[in-house]
């Protein structure tokens, strides 16, 4: 109790010093905090997808598409129950800081396929009506202000033009990892139009989506598929929807590693100030502990002063940055939202959080006590006056 | 003092011998020094600067150790105990007033004074009672709640003398307790401690620069070059 009394009035005996020390903490597990969610955040599309799902792609690279003509046949591959195709659309609303993810799609078996986007049986019997007919997701909705009925105007990035929809439905997720920011049409609209201006481009699907009949048969299915293909014009790429998602994110893997390099680089960077304060504030005491020492305390003791000061203030800092980390994180992912349609900080965070804090008090205690121990009483005691 | 026959040895000091270390060079400190410190003496040391009274002192508190021969306090010889034994030595039977005080800034002068008896089995009442009793000596019961920045010098060296007597030691090692005081409140110290010295029985071993403070011992001792003389008082 003594010793608890005694710490934290010597921990604020530099208020500057030990509040700019936790101030550093704070911002430390903040950064760790909000670095850990946003890769968590980077691969939620990837844990959220379904293993029943595969995806069917041109080999060469997304950016190429498969023919019309494929539908059919994959329909037929051993396994497979449904199929529906989507393009993506790439269309952009005012500005491109609006960003959103837009695809051209088959209504019907697209929303089978997917029973996560949950849409209400009038939206749908409307969206599936009207050919110029759009469908958004619920916070994407919220974010424009978007009511069933309005008017929407993308501009054409890959396929040129302006484009006309109206909103016929709101769908929301049927899971909290569901991604709730995206925006479908019907592919015929896209088609019909491309057949008119680009013939060229027209009857071309961007991916392939199978329904399996059973889970369990998707790696051999997906060789089937590709194998069908082989040696034709356009060859297949099937995978899972996971591993699909995984290739996105991949592209970016370097970004990931390297944000994650950066969130434990953070804990390690505010190890050094921690421990540079403690050798300070040890430094500076050197003489008092010398006489506790004289007056018989024993090293446990000038050690549970030092660690206990040192945890204080490493624990303090902790607290406060894991209070501070929900409401901020719950603002970044407000900013965020068109790119991380899932921004939630994960139990594990807080855990790490309060590791590495303790982590970084414990190591930071380390040099200052042993130098505090060892250092003789009478050479201690020298040091003041 | 003819009659030291009969009086009770507290420090006897065999053949202790002790230097330095200054880089390479060893620097003789003592050199087979002897002698003995009764029960109740009020023993004042004097010196040049760097004649290792200090040094001296501080081999009797046990907070330096001898390089050979023995200092035995109370029946115990100290150069024998290890550090932890040593520590539990210090607490138990020796009293410490620096010149500069050495109060802990963080603590008020209660609880300053009651640090040595967080190393007793006494209970939260007694440790009260007893620091109660030791700052009512000094005089300072009514600043207990102060804290060091909030005395004056003379005030905290008062404070400091409650916390070396508090655990009623067998031994007071003081060094220039009154060095870095006026002369009005260096008086009261010395007062104090003879006081202490006469009403309460304390032996206590002072180094000083300062003749008045002398006075007031029974002994004088001079060092010098390692070789301790007795000055007539
Ligand atoms: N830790 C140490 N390392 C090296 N030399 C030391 C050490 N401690 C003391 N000395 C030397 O030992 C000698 C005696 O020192 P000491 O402090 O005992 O003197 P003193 O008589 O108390 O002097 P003063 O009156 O100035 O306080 C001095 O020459 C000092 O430089
Ligand atoms: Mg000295």
């Amino acid at each position: 109790m003594f010793l608890l009394k005694l710490l934290t009035r010597n921990a604020l005996r530099h208020r500057l010093r030990t509040g700019l020390t936790i101030l550093g903490i704070t911002i430390a597990i903040l950064a760790f905090g909000l670095l850990r969610t946003v890769v968590s955040a980077w691969y939620a599309g990837v844990n959220a997808s379904s293993a029943a799902r595969l995806i069917s792609r041109n080999a060469i690279s997304l950016t190429f598409s498969l023919p019309l003509s494929y539908l059919e046949r994959i329909r037929q591959v051993e396994g497979v129950k449904s199929v529906s195709y989507a393009n993506w659309f790439g269309g952009i609303y005012i500005t491109e800081k609006n960003f959103f993810p837009n695809f051209a799609v088959e209504p019907k078996s697209y929303f089978e396929l997917y029973p996560e986007f949950v849409l209400s049986p009038e939206d749908k019997r409307a969206f599936l009506a009207d050919r110029k007919g759009c469908v958004v997701g619920r916070r994407l909705a919220e974010r424009f202000g978007w009511k069933v009925g309005d008017s929407i105007t993308l501009k054409g990035t890959i396929f040129p033009g302006t484009w006309e929809f109206v909103l016929r439905g709101i769908y929301r997720g049927a899971e909290k990892s569901t991604d709730e920011n995206q925006f479908f049409f019907q592919w015929d609209y896209l088609n019909e139009t491309l057949k008119k201006t680009a013939a060229r481009r027209a009857d071309q699907l961007g991916v392939i989506i199978l329904g399996l009949k059973n889970p369990q048969t998707a790696a051999e299915t997906s060789l089937a598929v590709d194998a069908r293909f082989k040696n034709s014009l356009a060859e297949t790429l099937t995978e899972t929807e996971k591993a699909f998602q995984l290739s996105f994110v991949s592209m970016t893997e370097a970004i990931v590693v390297a944000i994650r390099i950066v969130s434990y680089v953070v804990i390690v960077i505010i190890m050094a100030v921690v421990a540079n304060t403690m050798a300070m504030t040890a430094r500076e005491r050197i003489g008092e502990y010398a006489i506790f020492k004289a007056m018989g305390f024993r090293g446990y003791y000038i050690a549970g002063m030092v660690f206990g000061e040192s945890l204080f203030i490493s624990m303090t800092g902790c607290a406060v940055g894991i209070v501070l980390t929900f409401p901020v994180a719950a603002r970044f992912g407000k900013i965020m939202g068109a790119f991380f349609p899932v921004f939630q900080v994960e139990r594990s965070t807080l855990y790490l959080d309060v590791a590495f804090c303790l982590v970084v008090g414990l190591v930071a205690a380390v040099f200052p006590t042993w130098r505090a121990v060892r250092i003789g009483i009478a050479d201690g005691l020298r040091r003041i006056g | 003092m003819a009659d030291s026959g009969e009086r009770r040895i507290v420090v006897s000091i065999r053949n202790a011998a002790k230097s330095y270390l200054r880089g390479s060079q060893v620097v003789p400190v003592l050199e087979d020094l002897s002698f003995e410190i009764f029960h109740g003496e009020f023993l004042a040391l004097m010196g040049p600067s760097g004649s290792g009274k200090s040094t001296l002192l501080n081999l009797i508190a046990g907070i330096d150790s001898v390089d050979s021969g023995s200092i035995v306090v109370d029946g115990v010889d100290i150069a024998t105990l290890g550090e932890r034994e040593l520590a539990d030595w210090r607490a138990a039977h020796v009293g410490f007033i620096f010149q500069f005080y050495n109060l802990i800034p963080v603590l008020t002068a209660f609880e300053n004074v009651e640090l040595p008896l967080l190393l007793t089995p006494l209970g939260r009442r007694e440790r009260r009672e007893h620091v109660l009793a030791a700052l009512e000596v000094v005089g300072l019961a009514d600043r207990m709640e102060h804290y060091p920045s909030q005395l004056s010098g003379g005030q905290q060296q008062r404070v400091a003398i409650a916390r070396a007597v508090v655990s009623d030691p067998s031994i007071l090692v003081a060094d220039e307790p009154t060095g870095d005081l006026d002369r009005v409140s260096a008086e009261e110290i010395l007062h104090l401690m003879a006081q202490l010295n006469s009403a309460f029985g304390k032996t206590i071993i002072m180094v000083t620069h300062d003749p008045r403070a002398a006075e007031k011992a029974h002994t004088v001792r001079h060092l010098e070059k390692g070789v301790l003389s007795d000055v007539p008082s």
